[in-house]
């Protein structure tokens, strides 16, 4: 891909000639899809990022909320960062590397805003699990998330894996990272002073990741596995471990006044955004850049997207213990030039290669304005499967099956934090810290915050129809937050698509988009930042719509209620009868078509009463209902010590596989109070109770389905009972 | 007077170990490793982690750095050293203590809850224990195989070096509560001291109550 010829004349009009080589590369970088949201960008729009915990929202490299005080439940001194990021095509290419890198990315994205990185979440999508190219890039993109993130001592405590047809060509990694740092650390983008030095630390730079954002602009080849490799970087885990701790030196002791790491275009990416930020443009001496490989030209310097590499400004009296601070790390440093009042212009051996305003740089490029054409509605055609083989179908299906395979791999535990552990609704993480007390280790008696942690998305909804699914997945994630106790206090998201040059790519992704923007305002939900990441289109047709949230929320202290039943007490289900099968695994399954269920008219109150429940001291266990139904739902609640007898009315398919989200099951010893607390809210069914026997029977229809939890346990183990 | 903590780079239990220990009231600090040990520390944890990114044999380079010959120093003095998981690996590879941690099994990376026997409660690591009890403690690693010679085990064994055993719940040793194929379903070993000790779970992950089980809390009171 080259400099498109409408951009050309454009960048010729403004800076009265013709760019020189290094310009129009560093133009076609940052203006391209990938880094200036050209086609999303009017669409973004419509998210809302307001609210009185917000203390940055979208636009640097990662969102920064306050989370409650705990004794006033007002936003406190203690911050976490949030930022989610998408490495798709680098992940089809070298699956290892690219997955690997996407964790090394948002890790600094997070430590450039003074943040300690304290939690991953990674939703991947591959193409059908039964067929060997998808899942040797999903074993590939594991291990190197494996790899990556265990080295780096960051707890990957959730996610979503899904497979479909469509992501046969095109995978997708979308991985998010939370952050910690009490209010007085807080470091942004936004660079501060003329004369201030800009200090490179990290990874010596080489000729890797060359083109990367251009790269991930545009759809990708059948040959991109041999023809892109270039384009995707190796990761060094150790060296981004040695830069997280270099970083929290440097930041404890307030030697940064702004930061930017380098991803995307690399250095001439960081730096001219960083000055952008500031209104205020750098001097710059490529040459002075700490070098891997020898001869290295200007261009290369400027974008190479080698990694594990930060940019700081820091004030020239502080530059030496800057310096002598990643000496100690084992990390290189240069101070590689100083913020100016100027253009950012940029040097290599005397010569000037790059001379232009850093703010049109960063903000000049034109939108695009795309035709979009509406998604249709589906008609409804179902099939007529029998119950019992369409339940072990749909119990045993890789999306709904247990991901445990994964997050076995990845260490969700460092950290010390992680109180509700991945294969539960939502993880829950202790922040000890905002008890008031600090690090002091004591304060494991004093209550904090839990922050629970929900990340995924649902292409079987979104494809089906693209809105509704959007606001079905904002609704579920906020579910799995309510679940555990814990109400939504931001959320980041990651929109995916296909070619939006499509009509009806684009008409299908503007849906998604508006469906999430609706639904997150409807639950008072901040959608604080993102990523957009378009053009995931390859010989085999484009991605569904596929829009991930990531949602975080609070409650006071550490525990909740677990998912597993109990051997006594009434089991609920909370939430409306959906009578509708779209979007569902059975569907998916079985074939055929339909509508996509109907939402909660009053999601938030739904949450809120949620939350509530959870923590009510009768409350024995509780489980979101979404993918796959009622049916994978009463599935895991199963184990050998409790088992559920239970009775559903209404059709049968519906019953058990419909998968409208703003649902749960309540386990509890007093019905009555989860009635009172969904009074008017949401309708509360009692569909059976718990046993001692560890067997699930569901009367359904004419059907009686009986399964003990061994038998269950054997049929979700589909991914393992694969690759083991 | 303090229980040091080593950080090497690319270390990363060493803020969970430390952590741990202050929350049973043990004095501690985390040391980076080119600093050295205090002349009167009182202890010494090897973390876990991935020192030097683990990029030559799990341990390995670390295992060579100066201030292993200070450690090897303090426990031949008698002074408690407990090496955890990639301080397992940092303890075998510098000769504290025998054998060697390798890939496992699975050849993959495992984080899960396993069950440990404390085969012998006669050492500060398990005096908190009888021996036979069980522990649930979680482990992470890539490379926790425990491998020796038949004949250096069957010495190990008589002379009651072999300090945690991979085990079912119920204590019993199988091959199926063994996580990653473990010669002799070791998890834990000592050195020639009993003062020294390795293991490849966390007993930092199961001390405080707020995130999992308390089993572990027992054996960082060695330091006590």
């Amino acid at each position: 891909m080259s400099l498109a010829d409408s951009d050309r004349e454009l960048i010729t009009t403004e800076l009265g000639r013709e760019p020189t080589a290094a310009e129009a590369a560093l133009f076609e970088n940052l203006w391209s899809e990938h880094c200036a949201y050209r086609s999303s960008r009017p669409l973004l729009g419509a998210f809302d990022s307001e609210g009185e915990q917000v203390v940055i929202g979208p636009g640097d490299d990662a969102a920064v909320v306050a989370l409650p005080d705990p004794e006033t439940g007002e936003p406190g001194e203690t911050y976490v960062t949030l930022g989610i990021e998408s490495h798709n095509h680098p992940s089809y290419v070298d699956p290892f590397d690219g997955a690997a890198t996407g964790v090394g990315g948002i890790v600094r994205d997070t430590l450039s805003m003074g943040a300690y990185p304290i939690a991953l979440t990674d939703s991947l999508y591959f193409g059908p699990f039964a067929e060997d190219h998808p899942k040797y890039l999903f074993e590939g993109v594991v291990e190197g998330i494996s790899h990556y993130g265990n080295a780096i001592g960051v707890p990957t405590v959730g996610g979503s894996v899904d497979f479909h047809p469509d992501y046969e060509g095109n995978p997708l990694v979308n991985v998010a990272c939370v952050g910690l740092l009490p209010a007085d650390r807080l470091v942004t983008a936004v660079a501060q002073k003329p004369g201030n030095k800009l200090v490179l630390v990290g990874n010596a730079t080489g000729r890797d990741g060359l083109g990367g954002a251009s790269f991930a602009s545009e759809d990708l080849a059948e040959d991109a596995e041999t023809e892109d490799r270039p384009a995707v970087q190796v990761g060094d885990p150790y060296a981004e471990k040695l830069l997280i701790e270099a970083n929290e030196v440097l930041v404890e002791e307030g030697l940064i006044e702004s930061a930017r790491d380098l991803g995307a275009a690399g250095l001439g990416g960081a730096s001219s955004e960083l000055v952008a930020k500031g209104g205020l443009g750098a001097e710059i001496e490529l040459e002075a850049v700490h070098q891997r490989e020898p001869e290295m030209n200007a261009l290369e310097i400027l974008l190479a997207e080698s990694q594990e590499r930060m940019c700081y400004e820091v004030a020239p009296e502080n530059v030496e213990r800057v310096e002598a601070v990643a000496a100690r790390f084992d990390l290189g440093a240069s101070v590689i030039g100083e913020v100016t009042e100027g253009n950012y212009r940029c040097t290599f051996e005397g010569e000037t290669v790059v001379d232009v305003d850093a703010e049109f740089l960063g903000d000049g490029a034109p939108m695009n304005d795309l035709p979009a054409e509406e998604p249709a509605v589906p008609d409804t055609e179902l099939p007529d499967p029998d119950l019992e083989e369409s339940f072990e179908a749909v119990v045993s299906s890789p999306n709904t099956a247990s991901k445990e395979w994964v997050y076995r791999q990845y260490d969700h535990e460092v950290g010390v934090r992680t109180s509700v552990k991945p294969g539960d609704d939502a993880a829950v993480v202790a922040i000890r810290e905002a008890a008031g007390l600090g690090d002091d280790a004591l304060s494991e008696d004093a209550e904090g915050i839990g922050l629970a942690i929900s990340a995924g998305g649902a292409p079987n909804w979104t494809a089906s129809d693209p809105e509704a699914g959007a606001r079905a997945i904002a609704v579920e994630n906020a579910t799995n937050l309510a679940a555990k106790g814990a109400r939504p206090l931001a959320a980041v998201d990651c929109l995916n698509g296909g070619n939006p040059e499509k009509p009806d790519v684009y008409g299908g992704f503007s849906a998604a988009v508006s469906g999430l923007a609706e639904a997150c305002a409807d639950l008072s939900v901040p959608v604080v930042g993102g990523n957009v990441s378009l053009y995931n289109d390859s010989a085999t047709g484009p991605i569904p719509p596929t829009p991930t949230l990531a949602m975080v929320g609070t409650k006071r202290g550490y525990e909740a209620p677990p998912l597993s039943a109990s051997p006594e007490g009434d089991l609920l289900l909370v939430g409306d009868r959906p009578d509708r099968l779209g979007g569902s695994e059975y569907l998916a399954r079985f074939g055929g078509s339909d509508r996509f269920p109907a939402l909660p008219d009053d999601p938030a109150g739904f949450v809120d009463s949620l939350a509530a429940v959870a923590d009510h001291p009768a409350t024995l266990a509780t489980h979101d209902v979404s993918h796959g139904g009622l049916a994978v739902s009463l599935a895991e609640m199963v184990t050998d010590e409790a088992g559920l007898e239970v009775s559903l009315s209404g059709d049968p398919a519906a019953a058990l596989f419909a998968e409208g989200a703003g649902r749960v099951l309540v386990q509890t010893t007093d019905p009555d109070a989860v009635r009172e607390a969904f009074a008017g809210i949401a309708p509360v069914a009692r569909i059976g109770e718990g046993t001692d026997d560890g067997v699930l029977r569901v009367d359904v229809g004419e059907t009686d389905l009986t399964y003990d939890a061994a038998g269950i346990r054997e049929r979700r183990s589909t991914i393992a009972a694969e690759l083991e | 007077m303090t229980v040091a903590v080593v950080r090497f780079g690319g270390s990363n239990c060493d803020r969970d170990a430390a952590r741990a220990l202050s929350y049973l009231g043990i004095e501690n600090e985390v040391v980076w490793h080119e600093d050295g040990l205090s002349e009167d520390v009182m202890g010494v944890v090897l973390p876990g982690g991935f020192s030097y990114g683990d990029y030559l044999r799990a341990g390995a380079m670390a295992a060579r750095s100066p201030i292993m010959r200070e450690v090897r120093e303090a426990a031949d003095a008698g002074v408690p050293v407990l090496g955890i998981c990639n301080g397992a690996q940092i303890g075998c590879e510098s000769g504290l203590t025998p054998g060697a941690f390798t890939t496992n099994e699975s050849a993959r990376f495992q984080c899960e809850p396993v069950h440990l026997r404390v085969e012998r409660a006669d050492t500060p690591w398990t005096a908190r224990y009888e021996a036979g009890d069980v522990l649930e403690i979680p482990i992470a690693h890539g490379e926790g195989r425990y491998e020796i010679r038949e004949d250096r085990l069957a010495e190990l064994e008589a002379d009651d070096r072999v300090l945690f055993r991979y085990c079912t719940p119920e204590g019993e040793v199988a091959p199926s509560s063994n996580p990653n194929g473990s010669r002799g379903a070791v998890a834990g070993v000592l050195g020639e001291r009993e003062t020294v000790a390795v293991l490849m779970p966390h007993p930092e992950r199961a001390t405080l109550p707020s995130v999992g089980t308390t089993d572990g809390g027992g054996i960082l009171r060695g330091f006590a």
